[in-house]
């Protein structure tokens, strides 16, 4: 093979959809070179155009998609763009392989794991059953599957999301394909199983000397794993740059939004607002004829509205932007809208929200052998015994993993689920059971934000409507009062007030969430349980959100109960921090003392799993490989002991640890005592990020 | 992604006001088959509407001597112009004759009665098909809110009467009902007078439920029902004005899939004598009558009525076709 012949060379690709009768351009004029060796990550907001990119070169469009001529796709120089779908079976899964988004979907239900990949070894090796059932098992090895013999044997459905994506992707590699195409493959699972699967990625990419391309909205993601990336917007390529010069010195105005909207671990809501990029992405009918980003640029001036060429500034970038030359030689800088912070209410606050004890169980059903022998099943212990206060006008963040009982915990306070056990203190007075039970003024004090904006509005009521309803209900205005009321919410939430005649299927994702956001207030309450609001919304989405949930909270003084699995996202508008495992909590403190150490290893397990949008300060060296135990098999004394890194001894499996007061209302649960922890881990300090 | 860049060209989604009734309507006709489908349940619903004015003669006016032959069959006609091409071009040949159906053995007009017949058989399944969809939608709605041993009483139940073939519970319950004697007038004469409609309506109370229950169970998870019950709304508002929309378009399929098997139904009881009795112009029982010795002497009186009932079950099945395929299009 000659060197220099790139893996893949993807050259003026364009792709259409059709729409009704029309077809829509969808990606244009895209470049792509992927050398032996390297991943190339492909960025870009819902929309952009990165996911078509990436099935584009795989030859896998959807039947209303087509490759426009003139396109060229080579793949160590054999043109793949004009063949027929017989050929290119036999590209795909030997020389081009494909990791998909969702793992627990690509994979088939009903075949054990180490009979899919050995399928496709046998289809394309031609290999004998027993001898590719052997490279099957080596496959799932060397993805670091422990007792990969006993795995291969085993259904999809009984193995966990993080291995499910590990089967994947030794799946894709088990022919040693020459390419290899990551459609977000760690988008849906939690911050250390990413962690994991990226160092995997990482790994076996270098050692196979294959090529890769690494589809991500996620500017860590890409700034921890790849060599090389191109920014796209809608469908257009922005830039392409080294990583490490992207992210040093971007020089596409869009590219320095993207990094610059991304919260940073430390940094705080009352310090600064998070810069934004406002308006939305154009929708495909609607390009513009000039820049494509003109309409949202902050730089943008008379000659954007002429199509910037793709520019070369030097031999390693490209950049598609007429200004620049400008920005390369600071002779303009982005004036973003940032402001200042939020002034938060400094010192202690009166105590708004008291938990003791909270526990919440979930009954399995018993079995028929269980009813025999008149036994009862363990329950599911999803929330088990949590203590916790939150302050009048604060915000409480809670962080965990997904299975660790963060949603249930919001769900019994806010009264949907019933309580095992427990008291719920809401302004001195106790709060009882379910939303069935409660007085409609409890009700009015407490409202939630949901996590997917897209199921949090009724698609068939107005949004008039949807704001009205709890101001009628629950802040006894009349309908007159209440549709007035609702258009001032709108224009609170930064929407303008004729967006209460639209149907929900008219928002984009982060309209729809403002809306949520703006039900929530309706009623003026005292709390507010946020359970990841902003997960499902892209970066540049997400900051203005974050930015108008600070804003909110100020003008108010509601209280947060701000759930995430973001601890960037939960930094920047918590003020004190709770990390649950468990069912249990396990540190609580000032959200601004907990990026310091001491902190319990498993809130430094989650820290340093957070990909950082910074090429030169790599994820830091503790990872938790196995995955969070079950509910209903929790494990004896300290409950993480079967996944920390920093296990003493017998100890921690028979007892449980206690709370260590590290002072200034600073506490973690571990039996290592407080200095010795602070000791361990000086070496892996996460600074302020100022 | 690809998805989210390619909605935000398409149309809205369907959501209530005029003209999403109007996208709707379109995508219904889009596509020929639904159309003629669509053409033909509209053709006998007129029928239905004005029947006793277009009609000839009155269901039981008879003709001197019966069994006269149709007069206006087309294949009648293509004989005669076969018989002498020069009759094509003769007003005479299209014109029909007094009974363009022919008359059957006690000498009715066809015609005329499978006219008249419409309107029974669309206010039968009619409208015990809306009383099933009432009836079905607010128990389906009910039991897969409310859950529990609830849902469990009133799907246990259903269960059983899903058991059993529609067809021979109708009969069961009609037999029964047959046997109660009634003061003229009553209540109950009532009752047996719109027995077809009610067993109709009980027989598909069942399937319409099911189908209701499904889709309110997945609605419930979703939070904006979640929304509602944290401002403390009442069941009945979450039920029908936050739960209820979204179960509408499944609704509006099975309500039209019920209604083509509620046709299918009550011509078959007619035709096993449950339903209409004589004289009356119901379509099962026209066939009924005219089968046996009769279908020698006179098959046209056996042939029009079922030749109606299959393409009415035809049309309403088309139709229902085109309805689902729109409403899957606005989704």
């Amino acid at each position: 093979m000659d060197h220099n012949t790139p893996i893949l060379a993807v050259d003026d690709l364009t792709i259409s959809y059709r729409v009704g009768r029309r077809w829509l351009r969808a990606v244009h004029d895209i470049h792509l070179r992927v050398q032996a060796g390297e991943i190339v990550g492909l960025v870009g907001e819902s929309g952009s155009g990165k996911s078509t990119v990436a099935t584009g070169v795989m030859r896998f469009l959807p039947p209303n998609g087509r490759i426009e001529p003139g396109s060229r796709i080579a793949l160590l120089g054999d043109e793949l763009a004009g063949r027929s779908r017989r050929e290119m079976q036999r590209v795909w899964g030997a020389r081009m392989a494909f990791v998909p988004q969702n793992p627990a979907t690509a994979l088939n239900p009903s075949l054990k794991v180490g009979e899919q990949i050995a399928e496709i070894v046998r289809h394309h090796q031609g290999l004998d059953r027993r001898a590719a059932r052997a490279q099957a098992v080596a496959a799932l090895r060397r993805v670091n599957l422990a007792d990969a013999a006993r795995l291969a044997n085993r259904y999809p459905h009984e193995l966990s999301g993080g291995m499910q994506q590990r089967v994947a992707i030794a799946m894709a590699l088990s022919t040693s394909p020459q390419l290899l195409v990551l459609d977000e493959p760690t988008t849906s699972l939690d911050v250390t199983t990413e962690a994991v699967i990226l160092d995997l990625i990482r790994t076996l990419i270098a050692e196979e000397g294959a090529g890769a391309i690494y589809v991500t909205h996620n500017l860590g993601v890409v700034a921890q794993l790849c060599n090389r990336v191109t920014v796209l917007y809608a469908g257009e390529i922005m830039e392409e740059a080294p990583v490490r010069a992207l992210f040093e010195r971007p020089l596409h105005p869009y590219t320095i939004g993207l990094i610059q909207s991304m919260p940073r671990l430390g940094q705080t809501k009352d310090r600064a607002t998070l810069p934004t990029i406002p308006g939305l992405p154009p929708p495909l009918a609607e390009m513009p004829a000039g820049c494509v980003f003109e309409p949202r640029c902050p730089l943008a001036i008379p000659i954007c509205r002429t199509k910037p060429p793709l520019d070369a500034p030097d031999g390693e970038r490209r950049v598609r932007c007429h200004r620049w030359g400008e920005i390369a030689r600071g002779e303009v800088t982005l004036q973003t809208s940032v402001e200042d912070g939020v002034e938060a209410p400094a010192g202690s606050r009166p105590g708004l929200l008291r938990v003791d004890g909270l526990t919440k169980h979930f009954p399995v059903r018993r079995s028929l052998k269980q009813i025999l022998r008149g036994t009862r099943p363990r329950p599911v212990r999803a929330v088990d015994g949590v203590n916790l206060s939150i302050q009048r006008g604060k915000t409480l963040g809670l962080v965990g993993e997904s299975g660790s009982g963060k949603t249930t915990l919001a769900r019994v306070i806010i009264g949907l689920e019933e309580r095992t056990a427990g008291t719920i203190t809401l302004l001195g007075a106790d709060v009882s059971g379910t939303v069935r039970d409660r007085a409609r003024e409890t009700l009015a004090q407490l409202q939630m934000v949901f996590q997917n904006p897209q199921d949090s509005l009724n698609p068939y009521l107005t949004v008039g409507q949807a704001l009205s309803r709890p101001l009628i209900r629950l802040a006894g205005m009349s309908r007159e009062q209440a549709a007035a009321e609702a258009r001032r919410l709108l224009e609170a939430v930064n929407l303008s007030a004729d967006y209460a005649h639209r149907y929900p299927g008219e928002l984009s994702g982060g309209e729809k969430q403002r809306v949520a956001i703006a039900r929530a207030f309706a009623s003026n309450p005292a709390l507010i349980l946020c359970d990841e609001p902003v997960s499902s919304l892209d970066v540049s989405v997400q900051a203005a959100v974050l930015n108008l949930l600070a804003r909110l909270q100020a003008e108010r003084d509601t209280s947060y109960l701000f759930i995430s699995h973001d601890l960037a996202v939960v930094g920047y508008l918590a003020d004190y921090l709770a990390v649950m495992y468990l069912g249990e909590l396990f540190e609580v403190g000032y959200a601004a003392e907990l990026f310091h150490p001491p902190y319990h290893p498993y809130t430094e397990a989650l820290i340093s799993a957070i990909p950082q949008p910074d090429p030169d300060r790599p994820t830091t060296r503790v990872r938790l490989t196995d995955d969070i135990p079950s509910p209903r098999n929790i494990p004896t004394g300290c409950r993480f002991h079967t996944r920390c890194p920093r296990k003493i001894g017998a100890i921690c499996e028979t007892e449980a640890p206690p709370w260590r007061d590290g002072g200034d209302e600073h506490y973690i649960k571990c039996h290592i005592p407080l200095d010795e922890l602070a000791a361990l881990q000086r070496g892996v300090a996460v600074d302020d990020g100022a | 992604m690809t998805h989210s860049a390619l909605s935000r060209v398409r149309p809205a989604r369907f959501s209530r006001g005029a003209g999403s009734i109007g996208r709707f309507l379109i995508a219904l006709l889009r596509s020929p088959q639904s159309a003629a489908g669509t053409v033909i349940v509209l053709f006998f619903l007129a029928l239905a509407l004005f029947g006793a004015q277009i009609a000839p003669y009155r269901a039981n006016d008879q003709s001197n001597p019966p069994r006269h032959p149709p007069t206006a069959a087309p294949l009648e006609r293509l004989r005669r112009v076969w018989d002498d091409p020069g009759r094509l071009f003769e007003t005479e040949t299209y014109r029909p004759g007094p009974y363009p159906f022919g008359t059957d053995t006690l000498g009715r007009d066809v015609f005329s009665r499978v006219i008249l017949g419409t309107s029974s058989i669309f206010r039968v399944a009619g409208f015990g098909t809306l009383i099933a969809v009432v009836i079905g939608t607010f128990l389906g709605l009910f039991a897969g809110y409310q859950g529990g041993l609830v849902d469990e009483i009133i799907t246990r139940v259903f269960d059983a009467l899903l058991a059993m073939p529609a067809l021979l519970l109708a009969l069961v319950i009609l037999g029964i009902i047959r046997n109660v004697e009634t003061e003229p007038g009553s209540f109950q004469a009532a009752l047996a007078d719109n027995a077809v409609l009610l067993v109709i309506a009980l027989v598909y109370v069942p399937i319409v439920a099911r189908v209701v229950r499904s889709s309110t169970l997945e609605v419930k998870t979703r939070a904006f029902v979640q929304a509602a019950q944290i401002r403390g709304e009442s069941w009945g508002y979450i039920l029908f004005r936050e739960i209820f929309p979204s179960v509408i378009p499944a609704l509006v399929v099975e309500a039209s899939l019920r209604f083509s098997y509620a046709i299918f139904l009550v011509a078959s009881l007619g035709f096993l004598g449950v339903a209409a009795r004589p004289p009356s112009p119901d379509w099962g029982l026209m066939v009924n009558e005219n089968r046996g010795g009769y279908y020698q002497l006179a098959p046209w009186a056996l042939e029009y009525p079922a030749a109606a009932i299959a393409l009415l079950v035809i049309g309403v099945n088309l139709m229902s076709d085109g309805i689902r395929r729109a409403v899957q299009r606005s989704e």
